[in-house]
């Protein structure tokens, strides 16, 4: 009988000295990843994404002879393009990993988003699937945008009287 | 000066969710939705207009500029149609892109299997 209790005794003992040692290993290793690196990457790499889209923008109006607005237009369409491309190709998440903010923020993360839902509901079939999941993810942001817009469309429109 | 300023831009949005991700607990889900939020109220004011003008295609690249085009094609409807405008116009300039989502995301969904 004492027997059994000293060594539960011990044995929790054991128990909440092991933990103790995981959390301060965990703190340690909490701390060392450092917040101003992940804002600097994220800064960096969203920076470069908007840089290629005005490179993109120019180079077609340069060399197609189209509108500043079309070529707007095309750029997101390549931009929504590559991203379902590397979605599909399993590599946004790796980048996603490393970049985080920087490229889920611009129009990629939301083309990442319906692409990868479509992906992993795949096997529920076509209509269950593909069809009802493709915008659980992207869903939330247009239902907000386009509330948010009639929202405040109909106060600009009450008080200015249109643009 | 365009090419700089967008990468100005759009890093510093991407800073700016970066930094929320960080310091609360909101997930990726909630800063996409806050910020098309924040895109449509800049447009109300046609703050986002000016911004676009002096940025260029960087503006257009973040989240933000889905909230701007929604607004910014509903209210053109509603000033020659009307009150019913805000209804008609609202998905005008932000078709393409979500078509074109909705296509790539169809046609690459059949050929690709799920990696993980």
């Amino acid at each position: 009988m004492y027997e059994i209790i000293i060594f539960s005794h011990n044995n929790s003992g054991e128990e909440i000295m092991r933990n103790t040692k995981y959390e301060k290993i965990a703190d340690f290793h909490k701390v060392k990843e450092t917040r101003g690196k992940n804002a600097l990457i994220a800064f960096l790499s969203g920076g470069v994404i908007g840089l290629c889209g005005e490179i993109i923008i120019e180079l077609l109006c340069n060399y197609f002879h189209i509108s500043r607005n079309d070529a707007t237009t095309f750029m997101i369409v390549i931009y929504i393009f590559l991203a379902s491309l590397l979605t599909a190709l399993g590599c946004f998440d790796k980048l996603a990993n490393i970049f985080k903010c920087g490229i889920l923020i611009p129009i990629t993360g939301f083309a990442h988003s319906m692409t990868s839902a479509a992906l992993d509901y795949k096997k529920e079939g076509p209509i269950y699937g593909i069809g009802s999941n493709m915008f659980k993810l992207a869903g939330s942001v247009i239902i907000y945008g386009v509330v948010s817009a009639w929202f405040f469309g109909m106060i600009r429109y009450l008080i200015g009287g249109g643009s | 000066m365009l090419l700089f300023n967008s990468f100005l831009f759009c890093g510093f949005v991407c800073l700016l969710a970066q930094l929320i991700l960080d310091n609360s607990k909101l997930t990726p889900g909630h800063i996409t939705s806050i910020f098309v939020v924040i895109g449509a109220f800049l447009d109300t004011f046609s703050i986002y207009d000016i911004i676009i003008e002096k940025v260029g295609g960087g503006a257009m690249i973040p989240i933000t500029s889905f909230g701007h085009s929604l607004i910014h094609g509903a209210l053109q409807r509603a000033n020659s149609m009307g009150i019913i405008g805000i209804l008609m116009g609202m998905f005008d300039l932000t078709a393409t892109g979500i078509t074109a989502a909705i296509i790539f995301s169809f046609i690459f969904s059949l050929f690709f299997k799920p990696k993980n």
